[in-house]
C-alpha cells in the first residue's frame, strides 16, 4: 500500500467514524490530531447498515452478542471501518500471543520466575512438548520454592495470552488464597512460569509431590477479547496423566466471570477436590 | 444437573380465590468448563384449581375457616402434601387486603401452604406477577415493543409497563374493577364500594339496569384510557389511584389485558349481570373504548394471571456463585437496608450510611444489606468493602444473628469469603444477581445446584 492509498484510507475512515454513533469530534486536520482509537468502539452498540428497516431492533439483538453483525457493506466487501477493526482485533490477539509478560509483573508481586525448556516464543509456539518440561536450573528453583509434598500449589503461566495473565491473574490468585484459608489451607509462594503449557503442572507435580496443582493460564485469544484466562486444576498431577483428569474453569475476564469471583469459586472447587481426592471427570 | 422445585401460588383476590401448583426446573446452563450458571429453565403448571368466590363472613371480614377448608381440599384434589412444596407465594390482592382480618388469614394460609411459602401483598408486586403470569414481559421482549399490561380484577386494575427489552419500568394500581358494585338476582344493588364516591354510582337498594349503570362503566373505562395515555388525565384518574399510577414517559406500543374482566371484553354475555356485578358491563365498555382501537392483546392467562404469576414467577434464583455459612434455611421476611454506590466509597461513608439506614428498621431481627457493587472488581476493592461491612454491621447484630449481604453485580462469593475470614463465628449469607429495593423484603430458600445458587422471593410485606 503506497502513501497516497494510506492517506485516502485514513480520510475515508474518519468520514465513516463521523457517521457512526459514539465517535469523537471530527478533527479538522487529520495529520495534526491523534487518530481515533478503532478498538475503543464497542461493537455491540454500533450498527452500520445504511437505511435499515428497523435499526433499533437490530441494535437490541446486537447487545446480546459480540459477533460482527450488521456491518453493512460496500459492494461485495466490508466497509473500511469494519476491515480495519477486524485487523486491529486480530493484531491485538497476535500481540498477546507473541509478547512476553512484563518482568515487572512477577518481580513486583514476589512471584518466583521459572522458564520451561523453550528458549523463545517461536520455540514455545512450535514445540508444545518443550512447554511442559523444565530444565535442571528451573527444577531446582521449583523444588526450593514449593518444598516437598505441599497440599496445593498455585502457579501462573503465560500460556497463549500475556494480556490475560496481566489483566486477571493477581486478583484471581488473591481470591483463591483467601478462599483456601477458609478451608484451612495456607498457600506458599505462587510461581510465574514463562512459556508455559498446561501440562507443565504435571512436571511440577512430579518434582514436588504436590497433591493438587492449580495453574492460571492465558487462553488462546480470539477476536472478542485477548484477556480471557483459564484455571486448570489437576489432582495428583504427573507426566502422562490423561487430560480428562483436569478440571477447567474458563472464560475468566471482565465480560465473563470476573477474576475475583472466579477465584472464590476455584477455592471452593479445590476444597471439594481435596475432599473427593479427584479432579476432571472423576469429580462429582 | 437438573433439579425441580414444586411451587404453589395462591391468590386471595377481591372476588376470587385460586390456587395453582407448578414445577420449576432448575438447570445449569453454563458449559461444564465454566463457572456454573443456574437458571429456572422451565415452568410447568401441574394443577389449576377452579375459580372460587372468595369466602366472606360479611363485606368487611374474610371467612378464615372456609378459606382454610377450600385450600385443604384443593391440596387433596391435586394430590400434593404441603410438606412437599418447596416454594411459592400467597398473594392477597385488591380490596381483600383491606379486610379486617386479612393479616391473620394470610398468616394462617401461608402456614397451611408449605414451609417456604411467602405471604405477600402490595399492588406493585401484584402488578408484576399478573403481567408475568399473562406473559406481557415476554411479549415485549420477543416482539421488541413496549407493553402496558392491565390486570382488571374485582377491586382493582394493576398496571405494569415493560420497555422494548421486557424490562419492568413502572407499576401502578387503580380502583377500577368488576365488583365495585354488586347486585342480587332482582338486580337490586347490595354493595357499592366506597372508592366510587364522586362517580355516577348507584346506591345500595336501588334497582339497576345496563342503561342506568352505563355512565358509571363508561367513566371507569375512560379512567383506564387516561391511565394508558389515550385521553388527557383528569381528577377522576387522580381519585381512583390507590397508591400510584404509571407515568409513561413514552406511550406504550401495545396494551395487554388480564384479570376476570379481560375475559368479558370479547366474549360478551347475553346476561348483563351474569356474575351479579359490573364485570359484563365493564368488559363491554372497554371493547367500545379507545383501549380496543389501539394495538392490544389478551394475556396468555386472563383470570388466572395473578395466581400463575404467584406460583410460577414469584421465585427467582440468585446468581450462581454465592456464599453461606451457618445459615438455617429458609430465612423469611428479611427487611432490606439499601446502600447507594456513593456509600461504598470508604469505611466512613459506609458506616454512616449503615447507621442511618439501620435506624429506619423497626425491628431487631436480621436484615439484608443490599447494594449494587462493581462489575469485575479488584481484590483490594472487595476486601476493603468486606472490612467496612464487618466493622459497620458486627456491632449491630445480636449473637447468632446472620449477616446478610445482597449485591447486583457478580461478586458475592468473593465478598462472602472475605467476610468469612474476618468474622470466623458469624453466620453469613452473601448473594448476588439480585436487586432488592429499599423497603423490599427477602425470603431465601435452601440452596440448589449443589449449593451454587439459592431460590429467593423479593417482595413487599403484606401489612406494614
Amino acid at each position: 500500500m503506497d502513501k497516497q492509498e494510506l492517506k485516502n484510507l485514513v480520510a475515508q475512515l474518519l468520514r465513516e467514524m463521523d457517521d457512526a454513533p459514539e465517535s469523537g469530534p471530527h478533527p479538522a486536520d487529520a495529520s495534526a490530531e491523534p487518530l481515533p482509537d478503532l478498538g475503543a468502539l464497542d461493537l455491540r452498540t454500533a450498527y452500520f447498515v445504511e437505511n435499515p428497516a428497523d435499526g433499533a431492533a437490530f441494535l437490541r439483538l446486537k447487545k446480546k452478542t459480540p459477533a460482527r453483525l450488521g456491518l453493512g457493506r460496500a459492494g461485495t466487501r466490508y466497509k473500511t471501518l469494519s476491515l480495519l477493526r477486524f485487523r486491529a482485533d486480530h493484531a491485538a490477539a497476535q500481540d498477546s500471543v507473541f509478547s512476553l509478560v512484563d518482568p515487572g509483573f512477577y518481580r513486583d508481586h514476589d512471584l518466583p520466575f521459572v522458564q520451561t525448556l523453550c528458549k523463545d516464543k517461536d520455540e514455545y509456539l512450535t514445540r508444545p512438548d518443550l512447554g511442559r518440561r523444565f530444565g535442571p536450573e528451573a527444577q531446582q528453583t521449583i523444588r526450593s520454592v514449593c518444598g516437598s509434598n505441599p497440599r496445593v500449589l498455585l502457579v501462573i503461566g503465560d500460556g497463549l495470552s500475556s494480556n490475560a495473565v496481566t489483566a486477571n491473574a493477581l486478583d484471581c490468585a488473591a481470591a483463591i488464597r483467601q478462599g483456601l484459608q477458609l478451608h484451612g489451607i495456607e498457600l506458599g509462594k505462587t510461581l510465574f512460569i514463562q512459556y508455559a503449557r498446561v501440562g507443565a503442572s504435571d512436571h511440577i507435580g512430579e518434582l514436588t509431590g504436590a497433591e493438587l496443582v492449580c495453574m492460571l493460564v492465558g487462553e488462546r485469544p480470539g477476536l472478542v477479547t485477548s484477556e480471557s484466562m483459564s484455571a486448570y486444576i489437576t489432582y495428583r498431577p504427573r507426566p502422562g496423566i490423561p487430560e480428562s483428569k483436569r478440571t477447567v474453569v474458563s472464560n475468566i475476564h471482565r465480560q465473563g466471570t470476573p477474576a475475583v469471583e472466579a477465584g472464590a469459586h476455584i477455592a471452593d472447587l479445590i476444597g471439594r477436590m481435596l475432599e473427593q481426592k479427584a479432579s476432571g471427570i472423576d469429580l462429582r | 444437573m437438573r433439579e425441580t422445585l414444586r411451587s404453589v401460588g395462591i391468590d386471595l383476590g377481591t372476588s376470587t380465590t385460586q390456587l395453582i401448583f407448578s414445577r420449576l426446573t432448575v438447570e445449569n446452563t453454563a458449559s461444564p468448563y465454566a463457572v456454573p450458571r443456574m437458571e429456572i429453565r422451565d415452568r410447568e403448571i401441574l394443577y389449576r384449581s377452579p375459580v372460587h368466590f372468595t369466602p366472606l363472613v360479611n363485606a368487611d371480614t374474610l371467612d378464615a375457616g372456609a378459606i382454610g377448608q377450600l385450600l385443604t381440599e384443593e391440596y387433596r384434589r391435586a394430590g400434593i402434601d404441603p410438606a412437599d412444596v418447596d416454594t411459592g407465594a400467597v398473594i392477597i390482592t385488591g380490596e381483600t387486603a383491606r379486610k379486617e382480618n386479612a393479616r391473620a388469614v394470610l398468616e394462617a394460609v401461608s402456614h397451611l401452604a408449605g414451609q417456604f411459602v411467602v405471604a405477600t401483598a402490595g399492588p406493585a408486586l401484584e402488578s408484576v406477577l399478573a403481567a408475568r403470569g399473562a406473559g406481557a414481559d415476554r411479549c415485549a421482549r420477543d416482539g421488541g415493543t413496549s407493553v402496558l399490561h392491565l390486570d382488571i380484577g374485582g377491586g382493582t386494575t394493576n398496571l405494569a409497563f415493560f420497555d422494548r427489552e421486557g424490562q419492568l419500568r413502572e407499576t401502578g394500581c387503580l380502583n377500577v374493577g368488576g365488583r365495585l358494585v354488586k347486585v342480587d338476582q332482582a338486580r337490586r344493588v347490595t354493595y357499592v364500594s366506597p372508592v366510587l364516591r364522586g362517580l355516577p354510582a348507584p346506591s345500595v337498594g336501588e334497582t339497576v339496569t345496563a342503561a342506568s349503570l352505563q355512565p358509571l362503566v363508561t367513566a371507569l373505562a375512560e379512567t383506564l384510557e387516561e391511565a394508558c395515555g389515550l385521553r388527557p388525565a383528569t381528577d377522576r384518574l387522580a381519585r381512583l389511584i390507590t397508591d400510584r399510577t404509571v407515568t409513561l414517559a413514552e406511550p406504550p406500543e401495545l396494551l395487554s389485558f388480564s384479570g376476570g374482566v379481560a375475559d368479558l371484553i370479547e366474549a360478551d354475555r347475553q346476561d348483563d349481570f351474569a356474575f351479579g356485578d359490573l364485570g359484563v358491563l365493564l368488559g363491554r365498555a372497554i371493547r367500545r373504548s379507545r383501549l380496543w382501537t389501539v394495538p392490544h392483546r389478551l394475556g396468555r392467562e386472563t383470570i388466572r394471571a395473578t395466581v400463575v404469576g404467584a406460583g410460577s414467577y414469584a421465585t427467582e434464583l440468585s446468581g450462581s456463585t454465592v456464599y453461606y455459612r451457618g445459615i438455617d434455611f429458609p430465612l423469611q421476611d428479611l427487611p432490606s437496608v439499601r446502600l447507594e454506590q456513593g456509600d461504598l466509597e470508604n469505611g466512613e461513608t459506609l458506616s454512616r450510611a449503615v447507621a442511618g439506614q439501620w435506624a429506619l428498621l423497626d425491628q431487631t431481627g436480621p436484615a439484608a444489606l443490599s447494594l449494587e457493587g462493581w462489575s469485575a472488581p479488584t481484590f483490594v476493592q472487595v476486601s476493603g468493602l468486606a472490612r467496612a461491612l464487618a466493622a459497620a454491621l458486627e456491632p449491630r447484630l445480636g449473637p447468632e444473628m446472620p449477616l446478610v449481604v445482597v449485591t447486583e453485580q457478580d461478586m458475592a462469593k468473593a465478598l462472602g469469603q472475605a467476610l468469612g475470614a474476618l468474622l470466623p463465628r458469624r453466620p453469613l449469607l452473601c448473594l448476588d444477581g439480585l436487586h432488592v429495593p429499599a423497603g423490599g423484603y427477602l425470603d431465601v430458600a435452601a440452596p440448589v445446584g449443589g449449593g451454587a445458587a439459592v431460590p429467593v422471593v423479593v417482595k413487599t410485606l403484606a401489612f406494614s
